[in-house]
């Protein structure tokens, strides 16, 4: 009986540290999560003001049109770029959103078209690592501030192949910050542009420096840059909300076990008290 | 009252300026612009260089690294880099990128910590010869 205390005594201050523990990152993550709203929606303004432009192009009537906003008839191959955080114990973000692209992956193999892809962050590299696939450029350990210069080579990578006909469309999969308590794992079509038909009969166009392909090219890269740019900061911030809700319910859990613990502990404690004195009076009782 | 447009300077990070100005001068690519409300519609990329606001008797100065800077007659957007970019600095990242998906798919034997060193070394020389030769082009153009 005393050796059954005893163990339970070992497991509540384990259990108690582990709670010390997930409080804590609990507690960081809540600071980190301000912050990096507070980044997500710094990046904003860039991105809408990117839109509004790219929609004035699309509303001009320029003499040259960009690849990028042409759709190609025949997709033989696309490109997937997919968005995830670096670290774990974020609760089922990562997953989530494989899960939310497996069946895009199913389709395009039973369509014979190939993927290529793209990953940022440790845990997409581990998953396709494990789930095979054609990866041709990662990035990681982008910290909990994503600058946008790590990001261009990997985007780089995706467009050039795309210039070159390698990939007829990409892809972007990340998390979609809906709120602290939820995030929705989504895949948007960058490339080729979905941009909405305009009925605006008003014929103008661009003075364009120093011509309208080189203008065009450089919008459409900082476009595609930011709106990837703008996922990462996204996704980033859902993991460390995603994070503060999974240490919270841990911390939680592991308050309720400390008290069912206590209850046994106590419980086994008074039983041993019995027995010993049931034992004493037994003996009196003897003599 | 002057006519006044609307200026709206965007970073990736962080918005810069955005407010009402009388004049705006920029570094375009084929040389500075002096852009005043009711301008026609332009489309530029623009050199590293300084973005002057004037508003009545303020002026404002804001150091850009590049970007593009898009007229329509009442709004100008100028949406400025956060680091200066050369092609050979992005192509250097590409190939980096290229490689570390490489090495990291090269399954876990290969995935040693030497390997590893050995990316982020090749990464470091690719980036270093572009900064310097970004550096020259610099000089010539008297930026620097």
């Amino acid at each position: 009986m005393a050796g059954g205390s005893k163990e339970i005594r070992a497991k509540i201050g384990s259990v108690t540290n582990t709670k010390k523990i997930t409080k804590a990152m609990e507690m960081v993550a809540a600071s980190k999560m301000r912050k990096a709203q507070a980044r997500m929606e710094a990046t904003k303004p860039y991105v809408e003001k990117v839109k509004r432009v790219i929609t004035h192009v699309a509303g001009a009537h320029p003499e040259y049109k960009h690849p990028y906003t042409q759709t190609r008839d025949t997709v033989k191959r696309v490109g997937l770029m997919v968005i995830s955080s670096d670290r774990g114990l974020c609760g089922g973000l990562n997953s989530n959103l494989f899960r939310a692209i497996l069946p895009k992956l199913k389709a395009w193999q039973e369509q014979g078209v190939e993927v290529e892809l793209a990953l940022v962050g440790n845990k997409a590299q581990t998953f396709f690592r494990s789930y095979g696939g054609n990866v041709v450029a990662t990035v990681s350990d982008l910290g909990d501030t994503p600058h946008i210069e790590d990001l261009v080579g990997t985007i780089k990578v995706v467009l050039d192949k795309f210039d070159a006909g390698e990939v007829d469309e990409v892809y972007l999969a990340s998390n979609a910050f809906v709120n602290t308590m939820t995030q929705q794992p989504t895949v948007q079509q960058l490339v080729p542009l979905q941009a909405e038909e305009k009925t605006d009969d008003s014929r103008w166009d661009y003075l364009y420096e120093p011509d309208a392909t080189t203008a065009l090219n450089l919008l459409m890269r900082r476009y595609i840059e930011a709106t990837v740019f703008g996922s990462v900061v996204e996704n980033a911030s859902c993991e460390q909300s995603a994070r503060m809700i999974a240490m919270k319910n841990a911390t939680d859990n592991a308050g309720e076990m400390i008290n069912e613990l206590k209850l046994s502990y106590n419980k086994a404690r008074q039983a041993a008290i019995t027995a010993e004195i049931s034992e004493i009076v037994a003996g009196s009782a003897a003599v | 009252m002057a006519v006044s447009m609307q200026v709206d300077i965007v970073s990736a990070e962080g918005e810069i300026f955005s407010g009402k100005a009388e004049m705006l001068f920029a570094q375009a690519a084929d040389g500075e612009v002096g852009i005043m409300p009711h301008h026609t519609q332009f489309l530029s990329s623009l050199k590293p260089g300084t973005v002057r606001v004037v508003s009545g008797d303020e002026e404002d100065h804001f150091y850009i690294s590049g970007g593009i800077i898009e007229i329509q007659p009442s709004v100008v957007t100028v949406l400025a880099d956060t680091a200066i970019r050369a092609n050979d600095l992005d192509e250097a990242e590409a190939i980096a990128a290229k490689q570390r998906a490489e090495e990291a798919m090269d399954n876990a034997k290969t995935e040693t910590d030497i390997a590893r060193a050995q990316v982020e070394l090749a990464e470091a020389v690719a980036q270093i010869q572009a900064i310097s030769k970004l550096r020259d082009s610099l000089h010539k153009t008297g930026l620097a």
